[in-house]
């Protein structure tokens, strides 16, 4: 065990094609503990969780998981890393050709050699534990959004993993699945004594459950702290996000030129 | 002016990029080869989508295969009958079939039916983030997406032509035998006896292998390469039809040339 980080992430920049999405953005997540990053819509968020899955390669900076910076691993030293991590897609992603059955199996099957009647016991406890072992013979396109993003979390955690990365959880769940859910990534992160990174906008229900909260703007981590702090704090980007006001410092339109310039045309 | 250097230059362009693609398909190609352990490993992966792929298929190409065996009696009976020689209906009919309808045409059917099938699949797997999410299980898409769907391809289509061969020829048997009143045993024993194992049938066999390869790699690539939206699913799955509907008519040509010219 190297540290009491699992992640570090060390002045990190990336950019798609031209456009930086990341400006030399620094956090660390301590292992064991569950931390929330929060930001606008387009912030950057998802793109890193995939710099932290090695989906992506930094510009500039590096990544390290578990002491290893991952934009350096090979192939297969990626591979052994990514099967301790679990991951919940924003969309879901579950595999449209499985039945809910097989697709929290599926890695059971492609990585172990366990028994049927072993892997039957697991997928339901795993099905279980998001409510819905009554639904393990239905097909993806039989549930609604909000269980296909249950289903979706039963499969991020089948092999329990140690760092597991939730891409908004909370995104289409009602109130009482909202809370459902947010008790249980606390409970398997603490069960499992695993390490948990949640992406979110939904302030009220993650400032409940984490430890630790990077608020991320235009590339940057802009406040930091835990759930109390951010509550009371009075930093006014902060302030705007937690009590969602439309007038603050965050912007919500797209950077564009000036909107009269536009509609009149000027820039064509 | 413009126009002088625009044309050469969006000819340039063009071919530039088709250029690349070929090569980028090329490196495809070669990392799918690498990857196919899993599928010599897990052969049932390979089955299942030989299956889909094939049962899908297996309709189209059976009653496909049953018309053009009896319009090519018709026409080749009529055709014949001026030189007075009607009861060769049974060896045209085959010849054409086993050496180049049968495989030509299996291929077409194959490209606009399976292939796009594959295509729109792998596209939609990628839009809605499944692959990302296998790789990030530490699985291998390439190795348990696309390499079983490229071998069973490959297995698929010589199977399917050679069905398609055998309706035409039982079409062309029924128009010849017994609508037009052929004899019967002149139409197969002329037919056992022209046809020849190697020179024909096997020719055949090879074309359709590899037209099998072009189709499914065009059908995977385009589909592993679209854009991940739904306007671009269906672009790829456009262009994966029309390429490979050219590349089978080229390559058809040059495996004709090579095979029964003796160039
Ligand atoms: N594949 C891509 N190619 C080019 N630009 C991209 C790509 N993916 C995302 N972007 C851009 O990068 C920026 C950050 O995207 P990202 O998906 O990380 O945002 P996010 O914080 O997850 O937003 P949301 O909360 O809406 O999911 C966005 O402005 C988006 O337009
Ligand atoms: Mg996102």
């Amino acid at each position: 065990m190297s540290g009491s980080n699992l992640i570090e992430v060390q002045s990190v920049s990336f950019a798609y094609d031209q456009r930086p999405v990341l400006k030399n953005i620094n956090l660390v997540v301590p292992r064991g503990k569950v931390v929330s990053i929060m930001g606008g819509s387009g912030c950057g968020k998802t793109t890193l969780l995939r710099l932290i899955g090695g989906q992506l390669k930094p510009s500039s900076g590096s990544v390290k998981v578990d002491g290893e910076s991952v934009e350096t691993l090979s192939a297969s030293q990626l591979t052994r890393l990514r099967r301790k991590m679990g991951m919940l897609f924003q969309m879901g992603a579950l595999f449209t050709d499985l039945n809910v059955y097989e697709n929290i199996a599926f890695q059971m099957r492609e990585h172990t050699d366990l028994p049927e009647a072993i892997i039957y016991d697991l997928v339901m406890m795993k099905l279980h534990a998001v409510g819905l072992h009554g639904a393990y013979k239905l097909m993806p396109s039989e549930l609604s959004g909000g269980m296909a993003r249950r289903v979706a979390l039963a499969r991020a955690i089948a092999l329990d993993p140690m760092l597991i990365m939730y891409d908004e959880p909370f995104a289409g769940l009602d109130p009482i699945s909202l809370g459902v859910i947010g008790i249980l990534i606390r409970k398997l992160n603490d069960a499992l004594g695993a390490t948990s990174i949640v992406v979110t906008h939904d302030v009220q229900e993650s400032l409940k459950i984490v430890d630790y909260v990077y608020m991320v703007s235009d590339g940057v981590v802009v406040a930091e702290g835990t759930a109390e702090e951010i509550r009371s704090s009075t930093l006014p980007f902060v302030h705007q996000f937690v009590w969602g006001e439309t007038d603050g410092p965050v912007a919500f339109h797209y950077p564009s030129e000036s909107y009269s310039d536009l509609l009149l045309g000027r820039t064509l | 002016m413009r126009a002088i250097i625009r044309i050469p230059a969006s000819i340039g362009h063009y071919v530039n990029d088709r250029l690349w693609r070929l090569g980028y398909a090329s490196r495809f190609l070669f990392i799918i080869l690498i990857q196919s352990g899993t599928c010599l490993i897990r052969p049932r992966l390979v089955l299942r989508e030989t299956y889909f792929i094939g049962v899908q298929s297996l309709i189209i190409i059976l009653v496909s295969g049953m018309f053009v065996g009896l319009v090519l009696g018709l026409q080749m009976y009529d055709t014949l009958e001026r030189f007075g020689s009607g009861e060769g209906v049974g060896t045209v009919v085959a010849l054409a079939l086993v050496r180049e309808l049968g495989p030509v045409l299996s291929a077409l059917l194959f490209a606009s039916r399976a292939g796009t099938a594959v295509t729109a699949e792998i596209g939609l797997m990628k839009t809605t983030e499944q692959l990302s999410a296998m790789e990030m299980m530490a699985i291998e898409p390439v190795a348990r997406v696309i390499a079983p769907r490229f071998w069973a391809g490959i297995i698929s289509l010589p199977l399917l032509t050679s069905m398609f061969n055998v309706m035409g020829i039982f079409g062309g048997y029924l128009v010849g035998v017994k609508l037009l009143g052929v004899d019967e045993g002149i139409f197969w024993s002329q037919m056992q006896a022209t046809v020849d194992f190697r020179e024909d049938v096997l020719n055949g066999i090879i074309k359709s292998v590899v037209f099998a390869v072009a189709v499914i790699m065009i059908a995977v690539f385009e589909g592993y390469n679209s854009p991940p939206t739904a306007e671009g699913v269906s672009a790829a799955t456009t262009r994966a039809v029309v390429t490979s509907s050219l590349a089978i008519l080229a390559l058809d040509f040059v495996l004709t040339a090579f095979m029964f010219r003796g160039i």
